[in-house]
């Protein structure tokens, strides 16, 4: 496939670029730190406890598991950003490869809170067990964890207030024994290599694994540890008797493989994804050796502006992530702030929809009529989102932008191929979901630094709720106190724009990771590698589509 | 003479073969069943198989050999050296089935084949021999030494009487050591010659070898070559040969040509032939014995004449003059010799086997190369460990043992343990390089057995072999192929390999003034962060880790330095580093890699990410084969106590007898090997159950 090397028009000197590059130089220092925080700089003295045991820190596990030299996407790594839980979530999270063959790694980090499940681990966790299910990729949980974050909420300056303020419970907890075994029985293998305590609840996920391999002297699994089946029975007993991994080698039958430490168990593990012969059931690239971009990748850095209301060409983008530049469009004089069009990233045949503007309807339809001419040819689509929302305004909805916007996600929700996203600056209400956005099942969502996600942007969230404000007041005939209202205003705006920021964002998994703008190409091949370990089949039928 | 058949194989087998080639003489090369050598048999026009699978049921059989030659339609026979290439009555037999010999008549081996007889019949002829004493097997050791200890002192020298090739050949320092060294002698001649008369001769110490090359017809032509010089052995077996003599002036030389030229006339010799002879420091020199062959070094004598040895043999056997007057032979310029053998000089020039994965000689500098492997062969210690000769020649000696130097250490030969870097150090050797090397060189001048890379130079050729194997995973890796290498979203740890330094010395060597000059001690090898291991205790493994990640765009982080890294093609890798470009050979096979640089090469294997959880553990108390060979001798039975020190098992391998004794006092648990019976090196022989403490107070 052979169409055009898109041309470029970006001008290095340009004082915009300067300085857009500039702040994205800033950003993309901050996430280096950040992940530098998640991988362990600051438990050091909780990984040299751990290594005083004998133990390997997660991340050594998941390396020594890992083919040497295979890529290794990491997903979330910055889970727990701006909350109260450490970065990281208490887990390294990713696909990679072991024995040729791609699989969803999740590795409780034993340093963060014992390897406990949090409410930001949990997700993560979930988060793991959807890649595996949607992609098809077999699943490999390092185990060690202390279970259940049972700090609670008890413990509050405000038990009152914190008891309103939790809508979550426990009934609606336990998922994650679900989906293990439903990926078995969707034909996706499970193995749980254990390396310490994995009890109580957490001993049903060994427990419902495929295949299990466990520690000797470190793997501890049962439902009930010494202090608990004291209570309940007065029955004395230790943790190797209740537990250990050489009693459910041989008695329980819990384990498969006893491993004498930690390099043997992640030896086994390779072994028992060597014997599953997995064929990925997408068709793959069409290429092994595709072209790089013919321009610069690290040009990446200068096009977007650090404020997101300004426009940004989007095919300058699409020129430094696709194969050799190469690029089909799509429509290219309808509905011109939409750009769609064929390429291949990686070697993969993808779909790209951009954010060039606010979308009109004929964008929308465009965007409609596109998403199903690539399900037609069981093309993976990618977006790329730098979008405001829909047009708004009395000419444009009597033009059926509702209609049209209708027509895009109706595209949208009922197409079968893959989906992977880019958030590259602002997702913005309607524009986030049409978009690919995360609630869509869309397979791989990533955002670039700049990515601001919100229902509409800070400035107008706090526009809109001063007009509310002023209109109660005005009902009342309250009088306006102006510097109370800039303050509020003020303070809505503050608050708008930082839960809008991408850390915001990642720190509660609704995405799969903040990505340097230059790493995109590749992450969004790795993505689109793991989404073709299932079929990629594109959808035949669609709703009721409102012409 | 229209077909010869060559009775021999590997280099010799070859060489002839060429020779008889350029002269429109059809070519007949003989194989053992069990022998494969593809380059012989695409080079000769017919190959016979000889119906037998060792030596002596093939090449060693002169029966078979005849019939191979019937068979064959050959009408001549070239014997090549060893083998039977100096036996009588194989020549015999060739002349009798009416075939044309390649070489001196049955009655002239027969008289030189006794080394006894031999020095008798030329003392006759006036040329100096040294004295000595004939040990008759079955005979008073104590009477035979004690009526000629007036000739004798020591050290002594103990000779098979039927031997050469050193076979069988012991220096004696001290009298009371004599006994054992007869025995053993003995032993091994009768083994090898089927005579196991041996004698005493006085050992000349800080001797050099030189030798004379004759050349004689049936028209009364005899033309004396310019003399070789083959002091360099080991064991009594010659390393680094070389023409002319460095030790020898115009006046000695004359004196040498005519008494070699008296050794001829005396036993009316034809063909080409050989007069060795022992040089002391003096001056004086001595009659060893006389080759009725061609020799190993011929090469050199060819380079400085411009002759082709076999081309003359060929003539006169067909009864034709021979092609050159000594008129005509002025030497020009000088040559040297090294034979390259598939042993391991670190570990007492015991023989090496195993298949040579890469036989790549340098094609530059230009020297020649008589080659008995390639790729691929399989050395066994069934035959000869020469591998090759390689021959310099160049106008001055100088110029031609460093141009053979480096030759050498250009050449990639992989897959098999080989002298060459001890050649390389001894032609580079201070002492060689003078000219004054003498038969104890090698024990002497303290020259490096093996090389011994530096830290820097081995923790380069790891980071070469790490990422030339991770640039091959790459390059075949089903998912994910195109994309970064090892490339990460997060910090992870780098990836991580551990080599283990195969070979070299496990120590350094006491006196090195024959290190190989290097690219520079302040060039590249101090400066790579070294992450060798330094081994405390001497034969336990060094070992050197290598961490990487990739930068992207071709750079890695090697141990937390910027390398530069790019694939070549052919095996050629290029690492920059720190101001230098390194051009590095990588070459892998299995888990063993070797990484060829401007110092030589460096042999690693890659240890395992994770350790084989199948293999066996060892057998306790098991005492194991220290080399590949056959089993002479098992001195003990099962239950038997045996002291520490005390003679287990010998083991024999090529010229080579190994005696394994008791480690510590203990008793015989299990013996697993009987005489005759071949092993591997590393199988067990002998299992030997320590003795119990005994109890306290008992």
């Amino acid at each position: 496939m052979t169409p055009p090397v898109l041309r470029s028009a970006l001008d290095r000197e340009d004082p915009a670029f300067v300085a857009n590059a500039s702040a994205m130089r800033r950003l993309v220092g901050k996430l280096d730190e950040l992940l530098d925080e998640a991988a362990g700089a600051s438990r050091q003295a909780a990984t040299a406890r751990h290594r005083a045991r004998g133990k390997l820190p997660a991340r050594e596990r998941v390396a020594l598991l890992l083919d040497p030299d295979t890529p290794f996407l990491e997903l979330s790594p910055l889970a727990g950003a701006m909350t109260d839980y450490a970065l990281g979530g208490g887990m390294v999270l990713g696909v990679g490869v072991v024995e040729g063959t791609e699989c969803v790694v999740a590795a409780n980090d034993p340093t963060d809170l014992g390897g406990a499940l949090t409410a930001v681990s949990v997700r993560k966790l979930m988060r793991g067990l959807e890649v595996a299910r949607q992609n098809r990729l077999p699943h490999i949980q390092l185990v060690e964890s202390a279970g259940g974050d049972l700090r609670g909420s008890g413990a509050a300056d405000e038990p009152e207030d914190a008891l309103r303020r939790n809508l979550t419970h426990f009934a609606e907890s336990g998922r994650m024994f679900h989906d293990v075994t439903e990926l078995s029985a969707l034909g996706v293998p499970t193995i749980s290599v254990v390396f310490g305590s994995s009890t109580a609840g957490g001993a049903y996920l060994p427990g419902l694994s495929d295949i299990t391999i466990f520690v000797r002297g470190q793997a501890k699994v049962f439902l009930g540890g010494p202090p608990l089946v004291e209570v309940a029975t007065g029955e004395v007993a230790d943790d190797e008797s209740l537990g250990g991994a050489e009693m459910h080698a041989a008695v329980s039958g819990l384990a498969d493989q006893l491993a004498e430490d930690e390099v043997e168990a992640i030896s086994m593990c390779r072994d028992a994804v060597a014997h599953l012969h997995w064929r990925k059931a997408g068709p793959g690239p069409v290429t092994a050796r595709p072209d790089p971009p013919v321009h610069d990748p690290e040009e990446l850095l200068g096009l977007m502006p650090v404020d997101l209301r300004t426009p940004v060409e989007i095919r300058e983008v699409i020129a430094r992530i696709v194969d050799g530049s190469r690029f089909e469009e799509h429509k290219p004089r309808y509905g011109p702030t939409l750009v769609c069009g064929w390429a291949t990233m990686g070697g993969f045949p993808v779909g790209i929809l951009g954010n060039n503007g606010v979308l009109f309807s004929e964008a929308a339809q465009k965007a409609a009529q596109f998403i199903q001419l690539c399900n037609q040819v069981d093309t993976p689509l990618v977006f790329l989102q730098h979008i405001t929302g829909y047009m708004v305004g009395r000419e444009y909805e009597r033009g059926g932008i509702v209609k049209h916007g209708s027509q895009m996600i109706n595209a949208l929700s009922n197409s079968t191929v893959p989906h992977v996203t880019v958030i590259l600056g602002a997702s913005y209400g309607a524009g986030n979901y049409g978009m690919g956005g995360r609630a869509f099942d869309t397979r791989f969502v990533f955002l670039w630094p700049t990515a601001k996600i919100a229902i509409m942007g800070p400035k107008q969230m706090a526009g809109v709720m001063e007009i509310v404000r002023r209109s109660q007041l005005a009902r009342r005939g309250a009088p306006v106190d102006e510097a109370v209202e800039a303050a509020r205003t003020k303070a809505v705006e503050d608050f708008a724009e930082a839960q809008s920021l991408a850390w915001y964002a990642t720190g509660r998994v609704t995405d799969d990771g903040i990505i340097d703008p230059r790493d995109t190409r590749t992450v969004v091949t790795m993505a689109l590698s793991a989404c073709h370990s299932a079929p990629v089949t594109g959808a035949r039928h669609y709703g009721v589509f409102r012409l | 003479m229209t077909r010869l058949l060559v009775a021999n194989r590997g280099e010799i087998a070859r060489r002839i073969v060429r020779s008889a080639l350029a002269m429109g003489i059809e070519t007949v090369a003989v194989m053992a069943l069990d022998d494969e050598s593809p380059s012989l048999a695409a080079e000769a026009d017919r190959v016979v198989r000889l119906p037998g699978r060792s030596a002596a049921e093939t090449y060693l059989d002169p029966e078979i050999l005849v019939e191979a030659a019937r068979r064959s339609g050959a009408d001549a026979v070239h014997p090549g050296y060893g083998f039977l290439s100096e036996r009588a009555s194989f020549a015999q037999a060739v002349v009798d089935a009416g075939l044309t010999w390649v070489g001196p008549s049955p009655s002239v081996i027969e008289a030189m084949g006794n080394k006894l007889a031999a020095k008798a019949t030329m003392a006759a002829a006036g040329v100096p021999v040294l004295p000595s004493v004939e040990i008759t097997p079955g005979a008073d050791l104590g009477d035979a030494v004690a009526g000629a200890l007036d000739q004798l002192s020591f050290p002594v020298l103990v000779k098979a009487a039927a031997g050469g090739g050193g076979k069988g050949m012991r220096v004696v320092a001290r009298p009371e050591d004599l006994a054992d060294a007869v025995a053993a002698a003995q032993r091994e001649a009768a083994g090898a010659f089927g005579d196991p008369s041996v004698f005493l001769e006085r050992y000349v110490v800080d001797a050099r070898h030189v030798e004379v090359q004759v050349l004689a017809d049936d028209h009364g032509h005899l033309v004396v070559f310019t003399e070789r010089d083959c002091s360099v052995q080991r064991r009594h077996q010659k390393v680094v040969e070389e023409s002319p003599s460095p030790a020898v002036g115009t006046a000695l030389r004359a004196e040498l040509m005519a008494a070699a030229t008296a050794a001829a006339r005396a036993v009316d010799y034809r063909s080409a032939g050989t007069v060795e002879l022992v040089l002391e420091p003096s001056g004086a020199f001595w009659f060893l014995e006389m080759n009725t062959r061609l020799q190993v070094e011929h090469p050199v004598s060819e380079a400085i004449h411009r002759v082709d040895l076999v081309r003359e043999q060929l003539l006169v056997a067909q009864g034709l003059p021979l092609s050159v007057t000594e008129a005509q032979l002025v030497p020009t310029g000088h040559a040297v010799e090294a034979r390259l053998y598939a042993e391991d000089p670190g570990a007492g020039f015991l023989p090496a086997t195993g298949t040579v994965l890469e036989w790549s000689p340098a094609g530059e500098p230009e020297v020649r190369w008589d080659c008995g492997v390639a790729t691929g062969t399989v050395v066994d210690t069934r035959y000869d460990p020469l591998l090759a000769k390689v021959v310099a020649h160049a106008p001055t000696r100088s110029e031609a043992v460093r141009r053979l130097a480096t030759a050498l250490a250009r050449s990639r030969i992989r897959g098999v343990t080989t002298n060459r870097d001890f050649l390389v150090a001894t032609l580079r050797h201070p002492e060689f390089l003078a000219g004054s090397a003498t038969t104890s060189f090698i024990e002497r001048s303290g020259v490096a057995l093996a090389r011994q890379p530096t830290p820097g130079e081995l923790q380069r050729a790891a980071a070469a072999a790490a990422l030339a194997a991770q640039a091959e995973r790459r390059a075949r890796a089903e998912v994910l192929a195109s994309l970064p290498s090892g490339w990460r979203l997060a910090p992870m740890p780098p990836q991580r390999v551990r080599y283990e330094v195969v070979g070299g010395a496990p120590e350094v060597p006491q006196a090195s003034p024959a290190s190989v000059p290097s690219s520079g001690e302040d060039g590249p090898g101090g400066e790579v962060s070294g992450g060798a291991v330094g081994d405390p205790g001497r034969g336990s493994p060094r070992h050197v880790e290598v961490t990487y990640r990739s930068q992207g765009n071709g750079t890695f982080l090697v141990d937390g330095e910027p390398v530069g890294f790019r694939v070549h093609g052919g095996g050629w890798v290029l690492l920059e580093t720190a101001g230098w470009l390194h051009r590095l050979h990588v070459h892998r096979v299995g888990d063993r890699v070797w990484v060829q640089g401007p110092d030589g090469d460096v042999a690693l294997r890659e240890l395992p990410r994770f350790p084989d959880r199948g293999t066996e553990a060892p057998v306790p108390g098991a005492l194991s084969a220290p080399m590949p060979g056959t089993v002479r001798e098992v001195a003990v039975a099962p239950g038997e106590g045996v002291g520490r020190g005390q003679l287990l098992v010998v083991v024999e391998a090529m010229k080579m007898e190994h005696r394994v004794t008791a480690p510590h006092p203990g008793t015989v648990a299990e013996v697993r090997v009987h005489p005759g019976v071949t092993v591997a090196a590393g199988d067990p022989l002998v299992v030997l159950a320590a003795d119990p403490v005994p109890p306290e107070g008992a």
